[in-house]
C-alpha cells in the first residue's frame, strides 16, 4: 500500500484489502476502514468543495461531526446522495465521488467565486435580484436569477428509479435503553443488567468503545486497557439474553412516551436498514461529546484536522495524516495527541501556546505552512511578530461539547457552564431520561464510568480505574482572536455553508442579534452536519460581535433527526401494495375476470364498468344501463357500510340520529334516511331496516362507514349514555348483490323459489330472510336505480357464490358508473357528489325527510340558523343541455351568460353529469342558487373555457311517478 | 427609503469590506403608549403594521413579540403561495394576496424570492377530478389563473411524478396554478419588519403579553407585558396558535384548536423538482428550495398541543407517501423535521375582524395555510383597524359568521392544506 | 407517540385512537338555545395551554370513548375515564 498507511497498528485487518473508487480513481483500503480513513490513507486530501465559495475541503474529522466529506455513493437506482465518508464502512467495489466541484473536486471552475468573496457575504441574495429592472428581461428573478442559482446550488444527485432495497420497521420494549457504547454507556448497560433489567444498547459506530477507539492515553479499567475493557463489556452485554446490543445503529429521535427512534444499518453494507421503535422505562443518553475546531483564519485548509481525528487516524486506522504537525489546542488535554504523533513519527513543528494564535495558513489544496503570532496586550495577535512554520498537518481542538441533541429535541434545556467551558444539560425533557458520561460533561474515563454506572444503582460496584486520566481542562471558547476584518472572511465557522466570523459580524452589524436570526441569516449550522462543529462557534462569534455573554445568547434549537435518515427507511414496509392496503370484496376476482375497470372508493376497489374485449367505457356503461332498465342487472354492493344497532333504546337512538322518524318503522320494513351533523349539514345517508323490536340494520356510504360508526359511538357514549343501545360494524360480515330491473323478481325467484315475491307479500321497502342460491340470505327490497330491486346479503365468505348464482340466473353485471347514471336519472343524491359539507337536506329537496312530528334530532336546531334559511342557497336541480348530445363536465360552474367576464358571478356547479341512454341525451344534477325557483330558466354551464346552454328542471328525469318500482 | 438594497450597493459595500451595512431595524424600548398595539411578531402581524403605516398613515404602532420575530409559524411553514381556492370569498382574499406577492420584493426592497414555479394539485380519484375541475372553473371565472391537466399533461409538467395506472393511487389529472409557487419565509418576515421600522413602527421582541387591559367601558386599553405596561386604544391579536390564550385573557372564546403541524426538509440535492406538487389523497406537499432541499409538509398531529413537537409516526406516514408518489426519493435522507402550532378553524377559513371587545381586533384561524396569506391578511387587517370597518375582502371572514352559519367551508372541495 | 391507558385494554399507543377534542362541551337544550349558545356549542372549544380534558376513541380497540386528562405542554397524561361514566 502506498500513501500514508503506517506499517503496523490500528483496528484494521491488513489481510483484507478492499478496492473502491473515488471520483473514478481506483484506490485500496482495508477491512475496518471507513471511506474517510481509506481516503486519508491514500493521500486524498481534497474530499469536496464548499457550498458557496467552492473552496477545496479536506477531512476535518473522522466522526459524525464531519462537515466536508459528503459524497455521492453509487449510481442509478443504487445511488445514495450526501453520505458522510466518515460514517461509511469501506466496502468492496464502492464508487464514491464528491457532491460538489466541476469538472472535479481538484479543479473546480466554481472556485472563481472565492476570488472575491466579499460581495457574497451572508444574506447577499436578500439584497439583490429585487427589481424587474434588468433590461430586456421581464421578471428577472423568476426567469433568470433563480434558475441560475438553483442550478449552482444543491449537493448530491438524487437516485433514479425505484429503490432496490427494502426497509423494515421493528418494535422493542425494554426496561433500560442506552444510547452509546462508550465507557459510560457500557457501564450503564452492565449496571442495568446487573439489576435484572431488560436492556437495549445502541452504538452508531461499527465498534464499541467510543473515544477509547481512537486514543491510548487513558487509565486502565478493571486492569485492562480501555478498549480491551470496552470490547469485553460489549461481549458480556451482547451475550446476555436480557440484552439487545446493536452496532452501526443510531438513535435519531426521542419522542413522547419515552419512545426512542433508532436506525440500524448493516455493519457490513452501506445502505438499507431497519428502524427500531424502542419504548423504555428508563433511557440513558451516553452519546459522548463532540470536539470543536478552533476558528482562525485559514482553518478550512485541507490538513487542518480535529485533534481527536488525528489521534483516531493514527491509533484506530493506522494512518499517518501528515509529516510535520502544528498543535493548536485551547485546553490542557494534549498528552494523548502528542503520544499519537510521536508514535506515528510525526514531527511537532510548533505548539501554539496560550499567549499565541494562528493567524493564517498557506497551501493550495493542502496545508504547507502555518502562521503563528503572539497576542498583544489588547488580546489581538501582533501580526508584525508572526512567524511562519512549515506544516502539512494542523491538529486543532477548541474543547469538547456534550452531545445533547437527543436531550434537546425531546424538550430538554441547556445552559452555559463556565466551569466546563461548554453548554450542559439543564433539566427539562421527559421523566426517566438521563444523560451520562461525556454527554453529561463527565469527560474523564473514571467520571464517565461512574456516571454511567450510576450512584443509586446499588448492587455490584462499577468498573475501577487506575492510572492517569486525561480530560480537557480549562477549555475556553473555540474562537481565536483575529486582527483584521479581511482575515475574518477566512476564518470559517460553518465549513459546509462557508459561514465565516465576518459573516457573523455582518449579521450582528445588521441587527440579527438573536441566535436564531443570526443562524437563519448566515445559514450557520443549517447544513447536513446539523452544525455540530459550527454551533458553539456561531454563538461565540455572535457574543463577541455584540458584546454579550455566550450564556445569554444560547445555542440555536436542534431538531430531529439527530443524523439524516432515508425517506425509505422512515416509510418502512409501507411501499408498493403495502403503502395503503386495498380493500376488496369477496367477488373481486370475478370482477377482474369480467374485465372490470376499477375505481377507488375510500380504500375499496369497486368495479366501475365491465368492458368486453375492445369495448370502450361509454358503450359499456350504456349497455349496462340498458340491461337494468330493460332486463336485469347485478351490482356488487358489498362495500356499503353496515352497522348493527341493538338494544331496548335502539329505535329512540336512531330517531335522534336521522332527520326522519325511525321509531315508527315496522319490523320487517326499511326506510331511507339522512344524517346531519349538528351544524345542519348532510353527513351521510343510507337505509335503516328494522330486524326486530330492538334490532336494526343500518347502511352507510362505502367511504363513510368508519367515520359514521365513530360518530354514532360519540353520541351514544358521551351525549346519551342513558340510552340502552349498542353498535357494531358488520360491513365485512355481509356481502351483497343488488339485483335490479324489470326482470329482477324473475331472477330472484330462480334463486329463492320458496320466497313469495308479490308486491303484497314482499313490498318495496321491506326485507325478508330467505334461502337464496342455497345460501342463508337477508334480502332487502330497495332500489337505487328506480327499477324493481333487491339487495341480497349473504355471509361475506359466500359473496362469490352469490355473485355466480345471480349471474347464472341471467343478470348482467353493472358497475358504479352505470349505478350513478341510473340513480342520477332518478334524481337520487350521492353524498360527496351532491354534498360537500355545506349542503342541508332542504337544499337537496329532502324536506319531506325532516320530521316535524318527532322531537329533537341531530342538526335540527342548526337548520334554523339565519344563513341556512336565507334566500340564495344553492338547491338541487336537474340540467338539460340544449344540445342533447352534450355531456357537461362535472365541476362545470353555472353562470348566467355564455361570455363570462371575470369576476363572473357563479350560480352553482354541476355535481353529477352523464349520458343517459334511456333519455337519449346528456343530463346533469346541479346545485344552483334558488334553483327550485328557476325551473325552466336558461343558464350556462361553463367548463375550461366552453359554455353550454342548459335548461334548469326538476332533478327527477326518469319515471317520476315511481311506477317502475313495481314493474 | 434610505439604505436601499441593490446589486450596485452590494458591490459598493463589498469594496468597503462590508463595513457600511446598517441594522435592518431599530431595537427600541417600548413607549408607554401607542395608537395601535399588534400582538404577534410573525409575518401577519408585521405586515399589518407595515400596511397601517404605509397605506393608512398610522405609524405610532408597536408590534409585541414574545420571542424573536418570525419564530412561530412564519419560520416553520413550507412556504407555498397560491390563490386557487374554491369559494369566491377565499379566492378574492388569496388572489389579492397573490397580486401583493408579485410586487412584494420591489415594495419592501428585499428579495423575498417569490418563485412562481407553478403549483400542481394532483387528482387521484374520480372525486378528486370532479372537485379539481370545479375549482379550476371557479378560479377561472373569478379571474384566478388555473388550468386542468390530464395525466400525460402532469407528466409533461413534472416528469418526476409517477403516473403509472397501476400505482396505488394513480394520477388522473391535476389542477395547475402557474402563478403559484414559493417564497423565502425569513425574507418576508425581515422585509416587513425592516420596512415597517423605517416607517416608524416599533418592533419589540422578548415581550410576552401577560394580560390584556380594558377600561371602565370594557374597551381595549393596552397590554401588560414582561417588558412593562403598554397602552393603546386599539389592539390586534395576530398570534396564530396562541390566539385562544390571548382571547381568554381578553375574555372571549374562539372556534379554534391549536395542533402541531410537522414539516421537514431533506438534504440538499441537485436541482430536480421545479414546481410545487400537492396531493391530498396520497398526502404529499413538496417543493425543492433554491438551496436544493426537498421541503415537505407532513400531516397535522391529531391532538391539541403547544409544544412545537410532533410524533414520529406522522413523519413516517409522510415518508411512505412521498416514496409512493416519487419512488426515487427513497434513498434521499431527511435532514430536519419540526412542528409549528397551527390554529385550526372549523371551516378551514380564517377570522379577520372585530372581537367582542371594543377596540380589539383579531386575525387567526389560518390553520395550515397562513403563509401565503401574509400580505393580504396584513393588508385587510390594517384597513379594518384604520377605518374601524372591514374591507369587502375580509368582511366575510368575521368571527360573527359562526353564529349565523355563513361559513366559508374550504374543507369540502378545496381542502388543501399548506 | 402518546401512550394512553385505556381502562379496558391497558396502555396503548396513540395510533390506536381517534382524537375527539374538548370533552367539556355540553349540548344546550335545542328548544331554548340561543343562536350564540348554539354556535358556541358547535364551534367553540377549550384550547388551553396546560391541562386539557379531552375525548379519545379507542377505535382500534374496545371502541370506548374516553375522557383523558392531558397536558398540552408536557403531553403528560393523567386520569382516563370512560366517557359514559363521566357523562352520567
Amino acid at each position: 500500500m502506498t500513501g500514508s498507511r503506517l506499517p503496523a497498528g490500528g483496528l484494521i485487518d491488513r489481510t483484507k484489502p478492499i478496492s473502491f473508487t473515488f471520483e473514478g480513481r481506483a484506490l485500496t483500503g482495508y477491512a475496518g476502514d471507513s471511506v474517510a480513513s481509506a481516503l486519508l490513507a491514500n493521500d486524498v486530501r481534497i474530499v469536496g468543495r464548499s457550498f458557496k465559495r467552492h473552496r477545496p475541503r479536506g477531512l476535518l474529522s473522522l466522526g459524525m461531526e464531519e462537515p466536508n466529506a459528503i459524497l455521492n455513493v453509487g449510481t442509478g437506482a443504487h445511488a445514495a446522495p450526501n453520505r458522510f465518508a466518515t460514517e461509511l464502512p469501506l466496502a468492496q467495489g464502492l464508487a464514491v465521488s464528491p457532491t460538489r466541484g466541476w469538472p472535479s473536486s481538484r479543479f473546480d471552475l466554481g472556485g472563481v467565486l472565492d476570488l472575491w468573496p466579499t460581495p457574497l457575504a451572508a444574506g447577499f441574495y436578500y439584497k439583490t435580484f429585487i427589481g424587474p429592472r434588468l433590461p430586456g428581461v421581464r421578471d428577472a428573478w423568476n426567469r433568470l436569477w433563480e434558475p441560475l442559482l438553483r442550478s449552482l446550488a444543491g449537493q448530491g444527485r438524487a437516485p433514479e428509479g425505484v429503490d432496490p432495497d427494502a426497509y423494515d420497521h421493528a418494535h422493542i420494549e425494554v426496561d433500560v435503553a442506552v444510547v452509546g457504547a462508550g465507557l459510560a454507556g457500557l457501564a450503564a448497560a452492565e449496571a442495568a443488567l446487573g439489576r435484572g433489567a431488560r436492556v437495549a444498547l445502541f452504538e452508531r459506530d461499527i465498534r464499541p468503545g467510543g473515544r477509547a477507539l481512537g486514543r491510548d492515553g487513558d487509565p486502565r479499567i478493571d486492569d485492562a486497557a480501555p478498549l480491551a475493557w470496552a470490547e469485553g463489556a460489549w461481549a458480556r452485554i451482547a451475550d446476555n439474553p436480557r440484552a439487545t446490543a446493536k452496532l452501526r445503529t443510531t438513535a435519531f429521535g426521542l419522542y413522547d412516551g419515552r419512545q426512542l427512534a433508532v436506525y440500524e444499518l448493516p455493519v457490513d453494507g452501506p445502505y438499507a436498514g431497519r428502524i427500531w421503535h424502542v419504548r423504555a422505562k428508563e433511557i440513558v443518553i451516553a452519546a459522548g461529546a463532540l470536539e470543536r475546531p478552533m476558528t482562525f483564519p485559514g482553518n478550512d485548509r485541507p490538513g487542518v484536522m480535529l485533534a481527536s481525528a488525528v489521534e483516531a487516524a493514527i491509533r484506530r486506522y493506522g494512518v499517518r495524516p501528515g509529516g510535520q504537525a502544528v498543535v493548536f489546542l485551547n485546553h490542557g488535554d494534549g498528552a494523548g495527541l502528542r503520544q499519537a504523533l510521536n508514535a506515528a513519527d510525526i514531527e511537532i513543528v510548533a505548539e501554539v501556546g496560550p499567549d499565541e494564535t494562528v493567524t493564517g495558513t498557506q497551501g493550495f489544496g493542502r496545508l504547507q505552512s502555518v502562521d503563528i503570532a503572539p497576542l498583544g496586550p489588547d488580546g489581538l495577535p501582533r501580526m508584525d511578530a508572526r512567524r511562519r512554520v512549515p506544516a502539512d498537518l494542523l491538529a486543532t481542538s477548541g474543547g469538547w461539547s456534550p452531545a445533547l441533541a437527543l436531550h434537546l429535541i425531546q424538550g430538554g434545556r441547556q445552559a452555559w457552564s463556565e466551569a466546563d467551558g461548554c453548554f450542559i444539560a439543564a433539566g427539562g425533557g421527559q421523566d426517566g431520561v438521563r444523560l451520562a458520561g461525556a454527554a453529561n460533561a463527565r469527560f474523564s474515563a473514571a467520571a464517565a464510568l461512574a456516571d454511567g454506572h450510576g450512584s443509586t444503582a446499588g448492587g455490584a460496584p462499577g468498573p475501577k480505574t487506575t492510572g492517569g486520566d486525561a480530560a480537557p481542562s480549562g477549555q475556553g471558547l473555540p474562537l481565536a482572536p483575529i486582527a483584521a476584518e479581511r482575515l475574518k472572511r477566512q476564518a470559517f465557522i460553518d465549513f459546509q455553508h462557508d459561514v465565516t466570523v465576518a459573516d457573523i459580524g455582518l449579521a450582528a452589524r445588521e441587527g440579527f442579534h438573536a441566535i436564531e436570526h443570526a443562524k437563519r441569516y448566515t445559514t450557520a449550522g443549517m447544513g447536513t452536519d446539523q452544525g455540530r462543529t459550527a454551533q458553539l462557534a456561531t454563538a461565540a462569534a455572535l457574543a463577541a460581535a455584540t458584546g454579550r455573554e455566550i450564556g445569554d445568547i444560547g445555542l440555536s434549537g436542534l431538531r430531529p433527526p439527530v443524523t439524516p435518515v432515508p425517506f425509505g427507511a422512515l416509510g418502512g414496509w409501507r411501499r408498493g401494495a403495502l403503502f395503503a392496503p386495498v380493500r376488496q370484496t369477496p367477488m373481486h376476482r370475478r370482477h377482474e375476470a369480467l374485465g372490470a375497470v376499477f375505481e377507488d372508493v375510500g380504500d375499496w376497489k369497486r368495479a366501475r364498468y365491465y368492458a368486453a374485449p375492445g369495448e370502450a367505457m361509454a358503450p359499456a356503461v350504456a349497455r349496462e344501463c340498458r340491461a337494468v332498465r330493460t332486463a336485469v342487472g347485478a351490482l356488487d354492493v358489498s362495500t356499503l357500510g353496515k352497522i348493527a344497532v341493538a338494544g331496548p333504546d335502539a329505535a329512540a337512538f336512531l330517531n335522534r340520529v336521522y332527520t326522519n322518524r325511525m321509531d315508527t318503522l315496522a319490523v320487517g320494513a326499511c326506510r331511507y334516511g339522512v344524517m346531519l351533523k349538528d351544524d345542519g349539514m348532510v353527513f351521510d345517508d343510507g337505509v335503516v331496516a328494522r330486524l326486530g323490536p330492538n334490532r336494526f340494520h343500518v347502511t352507510t356510504t362505502s367511504g363513510g362507514a368508519a367515520a359514521v360508526l365513530n360518530w354514532l359511538e360519540d353520541w351514544r357514549q358521551t351525549e346519551w349514555p342513558d340510552l340502552k343501545v349498542w353498535l357494531a360494524s358488520v360491513t365485512e360480515q355481509w356481502a351483497g348483490v343488488a339485483v335490479a330491473g324489470p326482470n329482477a323478481a324473475r331472477t330472484l325467484a330462480a334463486l329463492a323459489p320458496e320466497l313469495d315475491l308479490s308486491d303484497t307479500a314482499f313490498p318495496h321497502l321491506t326485507w325478508r330472510d330467505a334461502t337464496a342460491a342455497g345460501l342463508s340470505a337477508r334480502i332487502f327490497r330497495v332500489s337505487f336505480s328506480g327499477e324493481r330491486g333487491y339487495e341480497i346479503n349473504v355471509p361475506w365468505r359466500h359473496g362469490e357464490a352469490l355473485w355466480d348464482a345471480v349471474l347464472a340466473a341471467g343478470a348482467i353485471p353493472y358497475g358504479t358508473e352505470a349505478m350513478h347514471v341510473l340513480r342520477a336519472e332518478k334524481g337520487f343524491i350521492v353524498v360527496g357528489h351532491e354534498t360537500d359539507g355545506t349542503v342541508t337536506p332542504v337544499d337537496l329537496g329532502l324536506s319531506w325527510l325532516i320530521s316535524a312530528k318527532k322531537g329533537d334530532f341531530i342538526g335540527k336546531r342548526a337548520l334554523a340558523r339565519p344563513a341556512l334559511t336565507a334566500p340564495g342557497r344553492k338547491q338541487l336541480v336537474g340540467l338539460e343541455p340544449e344540445d342533447a348530445s352534450v355531456v357537461l363536465d362535472e365541476g362545470a360552474q353555472i353562470i348566467a351568460t355564455a361570455t363570462p367576464r371575470p369576476p363572473e358571478p357563479m350560480l352553482g356547479h354541476v355535481a353529477s353529469s352523464y349520458w343517459s341512454s334511456a333519455l337519449n341525451r346528456g343530463f346533469a344534477l346541479a346545485l344552483v342558487k334558488d334553483g327550485r325557483a328557476r325551473h325552466g330558466e336558461r343558464l350556462f354551464a361553463w367548463s375550461l373555457g366552453v359554455a353550454h346552454a342548459v335548461r334548469v328542471r326538476d332533478p327527477v328525469f326518469y319515471d317520476p311517478k315511481g311506477a317502475r318500482l313495481h314493474a | 427609503m434610505q439604505d436601499r438594497f441593490s446589486a450596485g450597493r452590494i458591490l459598493r459595500e463589498a469594496l468597503g469590506g462590508n463595513a457600511g451595512w446598517r441594522p435592518w431595524r431599530r431595537n427600541p424600548e417600548p413607549k408607554p403608549r401607542y395608537d395601535v398595539i399588534i400582538v404577534g411578531g410573525g409575518g401577519h402581524g408585521l405586515a399589518t403594521a407595515y400596511y397601517l403605516a404605509k397605506l393608512h398613515g398610522i405609524a405610532n404602532v408597536a408590534v409585541i413579540e414574545k420571542g424573536w420575530i418570525g419564530g412561530g409559524n412564519a419560520g416553520r411553514n413550507t412556504t407555498i403561495v397560491r390563490s386557487n381556492y374554491l369559494w369566491d370569498e377565499s379566492a378574492a382574499i388569496y388572489e389579492h394576496g397573490l397580486k401583493l406577492w408579485e410586487g412584494l420584493s420591489a415594495d419592501l426592497n428585499i428579495n423575498v424570492m417569490f418563485s412562481q414555479r407553478g403549483v400542481l394539485n394532483l387528482a387521484h380519484t374520480l372525486h378528486d377530478v370532479r372537485e379539481g375541475m370545479r375549482r379550476v372553473n371557479a378560479n377561472q371565472l373569478n379571474g384566478v389563473d388555473a388550468e386542468w391537466l390530464d395525466a400525460p399533461g402532469v407528466k409533461a409538467f413534472c416528469p418526476l411524478i409517477d403516473i403509472s395506472a397501476d400505482a396505488r393511487w394513480p394520477v388522473l389529472g391535476a389542477t395547475l396554478q402557474r402563478r403559484g409557487g414559493t417564497a423565502r419565509h425569513d425574507a418576508v418576515v425581515w422585509g416587513y419588519a425592516r420596512a415597517a421600522d423605517r416607517l416608524g413602527v416599533d418592533i419589540i421582541e422578548n415581550a410576552e403579553v401577560t394580560a390584556i387591559l380594558r377600561d371602565g367601558q370594557g374597551r381595549f386599553d393596552g397590554v401588560e407585558t414582561t417588558r412593562g405596561t403598554i397602552k393603546a386604544r386599539t389592539g390586534a391579536l395576530v398570534a396564530a396558535g396562541h390566539s385562544s390564550i390571548l382571547a381568554a385573557m381578553a375574555g372571549f372564546r374562539l372556534p379554534i384548536e391549536s395542533h402541531p403541524l410537522q414539516a421537514l426538509v431533506s438534504e440538499p440535492l441537485k436541482r430536480l423538482l421545479d414546481c410545487v406538487v400537492m396531493s391530498n389523497q396520497v398526502h404529499v406537499y413538496v417543493s425543492q428550495s433554491d438551496k436544493g432541499e426537498l421541503v415537505m409538509g407532513a400531516g397535522i398531529d391529531a391532538y391539541t398541543s403547544y409544544t412545537q413537537r410532533g410524533a414520529l409516526h406522522v413523519i413516517e406516514d409522510q415518508m411512505a407517501a412521498a416514496c409512493a408518489l416519487f419512488p426515487m426519493f427513497s434513498r434521499v435522507r431527511v435532514m430536519r423535521t419540526w412542528a409549528g402550532i397551527v390554529d385550526v378553524c372549523p371551516d378551514a377559513s380564517p377570522i379577520i375582524g372585530a372581537t367582542p371587545v371594543p377596540g380589539l381586533y383579531i386575525n387567526c384561524g389560518w390553520g395550515t395555510g397562513g403563509f401565503k396569506a401574509t400580505p393580504s391578511s396584513g393588508w385587510t387587517l390594517a384597513h379594518t383597524i384604520a377605518t374601524g370597518a372591514p374591507h369587502p375582502l375580509n368582511a366575510p371572514f368575521a368571527l360573527k359568521r359562526f353564529e349565523t352559519g355563513a361559513l366559508i367551508d374550504e374543507h369540502g372541495a378545496a381542502a388543501v392544506a399548506h | 407517540m402518546l401512550l394512553i391507558p385505556c381502562p379496558h385494554c391497558g396502555v396503548r399507543p396513540e395510533t390506536e385512537f381517534v382524537y375527539g377534542g374538548d370533552a367539556t362541551v355540553r349540548r344546550p337544550d335545542p328548544k331554548t338555545a340561543s343562536l350564540d349558545a348554539w354556535a358556541a356549542y358547535i364551534y367553540e372549544r377549550d384550547n388551553p395551554k396546560g391541562p386539557h380534558t379531552e375525548l379519545w376513541l379507542h377505535a382500534s380497540g374496545c371502541h370506548s370513548w374516553l375522557v383523558v386528562e392531558r397536558d398540552t405542554v408536557t403531553h403528560a397524561i393523567g386520569q382516563v375515564r370512560q366517557a359514559r361514566d363521566a357523562a352520567s
